[in-house]
């Protein structure tokens, strides 16, 4: 294992753990559900992506590798669905997304 | 039966997804012996296809796969095969699951271990597949008084009022 593979897998695990933890702090901070879930869906797709193209470059070339290549691809195509479908079932039934108060406005 | 509100992103998605996701359910089952994973995981996984198209598309989708009045049936085979495969080998004076005791021509005792194994591993998935697609079933459908011919929900039906769909014409 050399230390380009090394520094590599290290770099990539720590983006993908800032990235989750930019998500985290906005799930708690953001102020409605459209935001939330925005938030949400980065913490699912990108962090965990970024966290599994670390571990296969830890990995080298072997099985273990290509299995977690697979779960990249299953996620990337996955989880932006699965947010889409939960903001849109929250549209349909009348979630309204959060605006600015206007001048004048209560 | 679609439902007018469901997005084309959620049905093709779901439908290339299905797929892959029932095929890595019989992966987990046949490879269950090296790997980590084995019939309850396969069968959850096979469940999960059949789950994700009817969530998609309606109750009527997959029927062709796990059909809502066989699911129960399909469960009770997939015992039988658990159970019996394990049955059948105190027939042969072995204990309980003690694959190498059914004496098998032409083929060696750990090839029938291997296999007994595999047979177990099949029934525990059916079982596993069946059970949660029948449980899905039933939360899904409607009482039978209340039963309209074609089953499709009509606009009345929802509860949603049709005013609170769109929030921004408000």
């Amino acid at each position: 294992m050399s230390v380009l593979q090394n520094g590599v897998a290290g770099v990539l695990i720590v983006l993908g753990l800032i990235i989750m933890l930019v998500g985290s702090i906005g799930i708690l901070r953001l102020p409605d559900f459209y935001t939330r879930s925005h938030a949400a869906s980065k913490v699912d797709t990108t962090g965990i992506i970024f966290l599994l193209l670390g571990l296969a470059v830890l990995q080298g070339w072997n099985l273990a590798m290509v299995k977690l290549m697979i779960a990249v691809a299953i996620i990337m195509l996955a989880n932006p669905v699965a947010i889409h479908a939960l903001s849109r079932a929250a549209w349909m039934h009348g979630e309204r997304p959060w605006m600015r108060k206007k001048e004048g406005e209560d | 039966m679609t439902h007018k509100s469901v997005s084309i992103i959620i049905l093709v998605a779901s439908r290339a997804l299905a797929r892959v996701i029932q095929l890595f359910g019989i992966y987990v089952i046949i490879h269950g012996h090296y790997s980590p994973g084995g019939g309850f995981q396969g069968g959850a996984l096979l469940a999960a296809g059949v789950i994700l198209m009817r969530m998609a598309y309606g109750r009527e989708a997959s029927q062709s796969e796990v059909s809502t009045g066989a699911a129960i049936p399909l469960a009770s085979i997939g015992a039988l095969l658990f159970a019996g495969t394990g049955l059948i080998t105190l027939a042969f004076g072995g204990h309980y699951m003690d694959y190498g005791a059914v004496p098998v021509p032409g083929i060696e005792e750990p090839i029938v271990r291997y296999y007994g194994i595999l047979l177990v591993e099949f029934g525990i998935g059916l079982a596993v597949m069946t059970v949660l697609v029948a449980i899905f079933d039933d939360m899904l459908s409607v009482p039978p008084e209340e039963r309209v011919e074609g089953g499709a929900p009509d606009e009345s039906s929802d509860p949603v009022p049709v005013e609170r769909r769109n929030p921004m014409t408000r």
